[in-house]
């Protein structure tokens, strides 16, 4: 489907409108599969990858986005998608869809842990949690060097992002103070450029 | 009941635009508050509440249900639920269609293009910082690593990977 958008060279096919229905159950699955994290991860593969109902900018910006507003950045994600694609209603479904499972099973963990706390067995259940979870860290690093691969091919950008990569996820530099300075940063550069 | 209940959503809803970075920042004040100040539950009970939420499918900040629920059962769970998720994804979604309504606007270009490498940025930097945050043992970073570059240079699913990653530190003997 043409969009008007396509003016621009960098967002080839994206911008098919889904249904309601198919972002619930898009989000569904990715609700589901987040086992251990790795939720953007996930959310690329089933939106950009998979659907292509936004492109790499597309994804990449609105998650940028999402890290500078309140709240849990996939959860802003979500909302962020939906209401990109079919406003309020969009983000109620794609809302509802990821947290619905996840808030089922943690309220059924709650309860069995408060009932069984102390009993034998949990042992090798957090070792099993823990291998999950690594490698579910591993998806957000590939995520994040597929990203790096496909959409970053000048210095400048290519600097910013291995700044903000081990100033925040090393150095642990507070997030607020390095986008303090790496956005208007980023800004200057990408202005310079258009301007060009 | 309904104290702990108006209690829980006051919490909640100003911490869900407080937590700017993510769901992470706000952990040491639900902490502070749901312990010391309230004494909903105990230092270790968060401990294990943290455990299950890392775990779980989802955002880790659904710790906030555990903790409502451990205060004030299916009620207090669904309270802390809305009250962690309402009010920033109101935020999320005034901001989303401030960006949709510029779809052909210059500034939202320059802009789309300047964010880009910070999102980039940010993904590996998730990634490192939940290394750092979690106890990482030998096996766990073999499995972090393999996982990492089998995700990025091949397409195999996600899902299996997961499940072996599980099973290899189950025999590593967590």
């Amino acid at each position: 489907m043409a969009s008007p958008d396509s003016i621009e060279p960098v967002r080839p096919k994206a911008q098919t409108r889904p249904s309601l229905a198919a972002l619930f159950v898009g989000f569904l699955i990715i609700g589901a599969m987040s086992f251990g994290g790795g939720l953007a991860g996930w959310i690329r593969r089933e939106v950009v990858q998979k659907r292509a109902w936004l492109d790499d900018q597309q994804f990449i910006s609105g998650f940028a986005l999402c890290n500078i507003v309140p709240g849990a950045t996939n959860v802003n994600l979500a909302v962020f998608i939906g209401t990109q694609l079919r406003g309020g209603p969009g983000a109620l479904a794609t809302l509802a869809g990821m947290m619905l499972l996840p808030l089922l099973i943690v309220l059924v963990a709650g309860m069995l842990y408060l009932a069984t706390r102390g009993m034998p067995g949990g042992g090798w259940l957090g070792a099993a949690l823990a291998g999950a979870g690594a490698a579910a860290i591993g998806l957000n690093l590939a995520t994040g060097i597929r990203l790096a691969r496909r959409n970053i091919r000048r210095v400048a950008p290519a600097l910013i992002a291995a700044a903000i990569t081990v100033g925040i996820g090393i150095l642990r530099v507070p997030l607020f103070a390095a986008l303090l300075v790496m956005i208007p940063l980023s800004l200057l550069i990408s202005w310079a450029g258009y301007r060009r | 009941m309904i104290a702990i209940l108006l209690q829980l959503a006051g919490l909640f809803a100003m911490l869900s635009l407080l937590a700017f970075g993510g769901g992470t920042g706000v952990l040491p004040d639900i902490q502070r508050a749901s312990v010391d100040v309230h004494h909903w539950l105990t230092a270790r009970e968060f401990l294990d509440m943290f455990a299950i939420s890392r775990a779980a499918p989802g955002p880790g900040s659904l710790i906030v249900v555990l903790v409502g629920q451990k205060a004030a059962g299916i009620a207090g769970a669904l309270v802390a639920f809305v009250a962690m998720f309402a009010p920033s994804s109101l935020v999320v979604y005034l901001a989303a269609r401030v960006w949709h309504g510029a779809a052909q606007a210059a500034w939202r270009q320059i802009a789309e293009r300047a964010l880009a490498p910070i999102g980039v940025g940010l993904t590996l930097a998730s990634g490192l910082a939940l290394v750092h945050g979690t106890e990482h043992s030998l096996p766990a970073y073999a499995v972090t690593a393999v996982t990492t570059l089998l995700l990025a240079f091949t397409d195999l699913h996600p899902l299996p990977i997961m499940v072996a990653g599980a099973v290899l530190m189950v025999l590593a003997g967590g």
